[in-house]
């Protein structure tokens, strides 16, 4: 309820340095949206289920909706934001694009971190991998079979250009 | 440019040169929306902007005794506590009815329940806030007293004399009835070698788009004009009705869409707590938002199917069939939604049962009863899904009983390709249609006959697959018979605007509008293929009332057949007022002259004579140098609607393979094919991903979603969690194929696609499970979603 308590954080956001007073049960994904106004991450369901709101956090990822802010105090987060202009999902934007791996688009930020985090594993996941991989980020638009198709084409062009 | 995929253009008369018609172009907002930087509704914030929560109410029928607001006025944040009878000043009540659906009634809504709260989630009081977290904490402090009334919950019942009225001003809970009888169907079932007849349930189920329905509504006292960002379908008919109810004028409403989180006709309707956010921002004189919750949407948004179908088929020893017969009940909510109704989809579904069959006997009556549950309108394929798997399992059904391939019964039965125009039994009229030649294509791509070898031998494994097939027709291209007709303000025509800017490259305007489809990349195609510039020279501007040609937006299959066809047309005018003002700058006739690749050449040789950046800075900026008399117009407006037929029908074949595990109930989804035929393709890759999207909304409703509602009009499942959609691990890859058989009624030919995917695999998997658990001497299952107890119980094991 109310009277919420407030804590102060230090945390680094796209390589960005932040410091901030926030409510004690404000989540994370609120707290990059609203306070931050990096819109990239998305809510869908608010309880860990969808996936949109995918990030990562001290190189894991995680979903926004189920981590509060203040857990992040002294944490690094890398949103799609930051993803995107550092390059490093840029092999995979490209592949989503060409093979139109999105539609509506609301859910492809938490897909591609999703991705990003299966791919750095190394190796060529099997389309099995990948689906089973994905799980935890539902889609209603493309049906899926797109998005395996982009993830394929990036798992095995990284590992021709890593040879 | 890139091309993702090159395939040459399919029809001559569109194959200009540097034509884009029929290439997979990738869409040209991809990368804003994979890099995060979208601009969904939910993501915009405006000065002073206030969120709001609702207090909704708990029961599925209750009288509203009393609302103290004094608590929640004085909580931390709170800009307003408004209740129905307040917002009831500024905002009128809608009926959601259609004059053509004959008899269809429903009663006065309001934007918030007055008196009466008539389903588990309307909303009751509103509160706006300086956060949604600081309105949610006030709803709490809301105290309301409810008198707790008895909940129609059950169709079946819903008629029955002792059941209480929900509406007892209306006279009964009926909302609308249609009864169809053609031919002589008592004779052709007693001519019959056999008969089957069964019951068909459909579950109700949702959308669930991942972004839910979201307004932000600004009204600006000033100016006495209300701006509204709202994810919807449809800007032009949302302008419309907010500007009605509120008692303004169309122009003082300007409606904006930019990016939307998924729609699938979800958000093509007018939502009552949507029209009140538009009314609080009235009533208090700043910019309101209201984003749901996923409780919030699972409770509101509209839900669609739940239909009860009696059905029966008769058939001859050599295939024909000779008689379809259905009795359709469907549970809606407690009022017709407005202003597409809650009628459509039983209409839909005693047009379409048996439309892609010869069978010239054909009974049917639908029922639509109301209930005190959520509302029920038009979800994707609106009515197909139902019909579809009816006919088609009714068709798989009789192939079993006589023993015939149930291709081969198909064959036998299915419209011939070369017999159109025709007409279905139900009336529905057919330009041209293509189903033998999708059935072989079909048969081909996916080795049939070596399918049916490899399921013999699992079988004698213990391996039991099954291959499911429907054949489907799809309501594309709607004409005003759809809404205009029964005389609702949803415009069935569009229109395109497009302008030379002063380098040479074109802005397109349009009335269609983007989910994700792929609308901007289609127009795109059009308008640069027509006109005659690359790509990468056209810009396409929509979902903005103030800046598009007045048109119907994206739904019921229009955008590429009718939006794309208006850009055709626009294009063309454009060009040939181009080659006019370059006829007189090169001193040639327009005639001989043609616009390829953003040049000006000779239209036989193909030679350069002037850029077109060249003739719009001379038409721009020295005019004074062209001859007297030549006043360029740079900018061409165009309008299309389809004359010829009131829909234009496509047609398609879908096929499931899968395995059941016998001893859970589980089924794997091996492998999916569709092959349909929408006209010409503009774009093949977009095609295949609304087929695929599609198909897997069409699984979703076969094996997964089902709002479940106990006998108290409680939904009890309204979350993520416990609602389960198709996820990436359970769903098989998808093969899609294409007959191209163009509507004369355009000349780009193009008819819908974004429905057929779903119209027709719920009823492929459907089959496909019967085919699997037909040697094991199990009852066809026949009632949606086909969870892995209904397996069981079919099999006897629980």
């Amino acid at each position: 309820m109310s009277a919420a308590t407030t804590l102060d954080i230090a945390l680094t956001v796209n390589g960005e340095p932040i410091q901030a007073r926030v409510d004690a049960r404000r989540s994370l994904v609120d707290f990059i949206r609203e306070d931050l106004s990096l819109t990239g991450s998305h809510i869908g369901c608010e309880q860990g289920v969808c996936g949109a709101c995918t990030m990562r956090v001290n190189d894991e990822i995680v979903r926004g909706c189920l981590t509060l802010a203040v857990q992040c105090d002294g944490a690094t987060v890398e949103t799609i934001e930051g993803l995107s202009d550092s390059g490093e999902v840029a092999d995979l934007q490209e592949a989503f694009e060409q093979r139109n791996a999105l539609q509506c688009g609301f859910c492809t930020p938490g897909v591609i971190a999703a991705a990003q985090d299966l791919l750095r594993r190394g190796g060529i996941p099997s389309r099995d991998q990948i689906r089973a991989h994905l799980s935890g980020n539902y889609c209603r638009c493309t049906g899926y079979h797109a998005i395996v198709d982009a993830i394929e084409a990036v798992a095995n062009a990284r590992v021709s250009t890593s040879r | 440019m890139k091309i993702a995929e090159d395939v040459s253009p399919t029809l001559s008369a569109l194959d200009r040169p540097n034509s884009y018609i029929g290439r997979s172009v990738p869409r040209p907002n991809l990368q804003r929306l994979a890099q995060g930087r979208g601009q969904y509704v939910s993501d915009i914030t405006l000065p002073r902007m206030g969120q709001v929560a609702f207090a909704r109410s708990p029961h599925a029928h209750a009288r509203i005794v009393a609302i103290d607001t004094v608590a929640a006025k004085k909580a931390p944040g709170v800009i307003a506590v408004v209740t129905g009878t307040e917002l009831a000043q500024v905002m009128t009540p809608w009926v959601g009815v259609l004059t053509h659906l004959k008899g269809l009634k429903s009663a006065p809504q309001h934007a918030i329940a007055v008196e009466r709260a008539c389903w588990q989630g309307e909303a009751v009081c509103a509160v706006v806030a300086r956060s949604r977290a600081e309105a949610e904490d006030a709803v709490e402090l809301i105290e309301i007293a409810y008198e707790e009334l008895p909940a129609v919950a059950d169709p079946e019942t819903a008629l029955d004399a002792g059941t209480p009225l929900i509406h007892p001003e209306l006279g009964d809970n009926l909302c609308f009835e249609r009864k169809l009888d053609v031919g002589d169907v008592e004779k052709a079932f007693d001519s019959s070698d056999a008969v089957v007849e069964t019951t068909f349930q459909f579950g109700r189920h949702t959308g669930v788009t991942m972004e839910s329905r979201s307004i932000v509504a600004d009204w600006n006292p000033a100016e006495q004009r209300m701006t509204v960002y709202q994810g919807t379908q449809a800007p032009h008919m949302m302008q419309n009705l907010f500007a009605k109810h509120l008692g303004l004028a169309d122009a003082q409403v300007r409606v904006i869409t930019k990016d939307v989180g998924g729609s699938f006709g979800i958000k093509v309707h007018a939502y009552a707590d949507e029209m009140a956010t538009v009314a609080l921002s009235k009533l208090l004189r700043r910019p309101v938002k209201y984003v749901p919750d996923r409780i919030e949407s699972f409770v509101t948004d509209i839900h669609a199917r739940d239909h009860r179908i009696k059905a029966k088929i008769g058939v001859k020893n050599d295939g024909t069939i000779t008689a379809f017969e259905i009795d359709d009940l469907t549970g809606v909510g407690p009022y017709s939604v407005y202003p597409r109704t809650s009628g459509i989809e039983a209409n839909q579904v005693v047009s379409l049962v048996g439309g892609a069959y010869t069978c010239p006997n054909y009974r049917a009556r639908a029922r639509v009863v109301f209930q005190n549950k959520n509302v029920m309108s038009q979800y994707r394929a609106v009515g197909h899904p139902i019909a579809t798997a009816v006919t088609e399992g009714l068709v798989e059904l009789a192939a079993a009983k006589i023993g015939m391939d149930p291709l081969e019964l198909r064959r036998r039965n299915l419209f011939p390709d070369d017999g159109y125009p025709a007409q279905s039994a139900a009336g529905l009229k057919f330009e041209k249609l293509s189903h033998h030649e999708a059935l072989a294509h079909i048969d081909a791509m996916m080795n049939y006959a070596g399918l049916r070898a490899e399921q013999a031998r699992l079988r004698k494994q213990g391996i039991y697959r099954g291959i499911g097939f429907a054949s489907f027709i799809e309501v594309t291209n709607p004409s005003a018979a759809f809404y205009g007709v029964g005389g609702a303000r949803i415009t069935s025509q569009d229109g395109a605007t497009i302008r030379l800017d002063a380098q040479g490259s074109i802005v397109v305007q349009t009335g269609v509008t983007e989910q994700g489809q792929g609308t901007e990349a289609v127009i795109a195609q059009v308008a640069a293929s027509a006109f005659g510039v690359p790509l990468d020279k056209v810009r396409v501007i929509l979902g903005d009332t103030d800046n598009t040609p007045l048109g119907g937006g994206t739904w019921a299959s229009r955008a590429a057949g009718i939006g794309g066809e208006a850009a055709w047309q626009a294009g063309k005018a454009l060009r040939a007022n181009v080659l006019a003002v370059a006829g007189s700058i090169l001193q040639a006739k327009p005639e001989d002259l043609d616009i390829r690749d953003g040049v000006v050449v000779d239209a036989g040789s193909g030679n350069e004579r002037l850029p077109l950046h060249e003739l719009a800075r001379i038409a721009y900026f020295r005019p004074d140098t062209l001859p007297a008399g030549v006043q360029p117009e740079l900018m061409a407006t165009r309008h299309y609607v389809p004359r010829d037929w009131p829909f234009a029908f496509t047609n398609g074949i879908q096929a499931s393979y899968l395995e059941i595990d016998t001893d859970t109930g589980f089924i794997k989804l091996l492998k999916h094919w569709c092959v349909e035929d929408c006209g010409t393709v503009i774009n093949p890759q977009l095609v295949d991903e609304q087929i695929r999207g599609g198909v897997v909304q069409g699984i979703g409703a076969a094996l997964f979603e089902h709002c479940l509602y106990d006998e108290r009009g409680q939904l009890l499942n309204g979350n993520m969690a416990d609602y389960l959609v198709p996820m990436a691990a359970e769903m098989p890859d998808i093969e899609c194929g294409h007959v191209v058989s163009p509507t004369m009624d355009s000349e780009l030919g193009a008819k819908g696609t974004g429905e057929a995917g779903t119209a027709g695999a719920s009823g492929a998997v459907m089959n496909a499970i019967n085919d699997a658990l037909r040697p094991l001497g199990a009852a066809p299952l026949t009632d949606m979603p086909f969870t892995p107890g209904k397996i069981l119980q079919a099999l006897g094991k629980v």
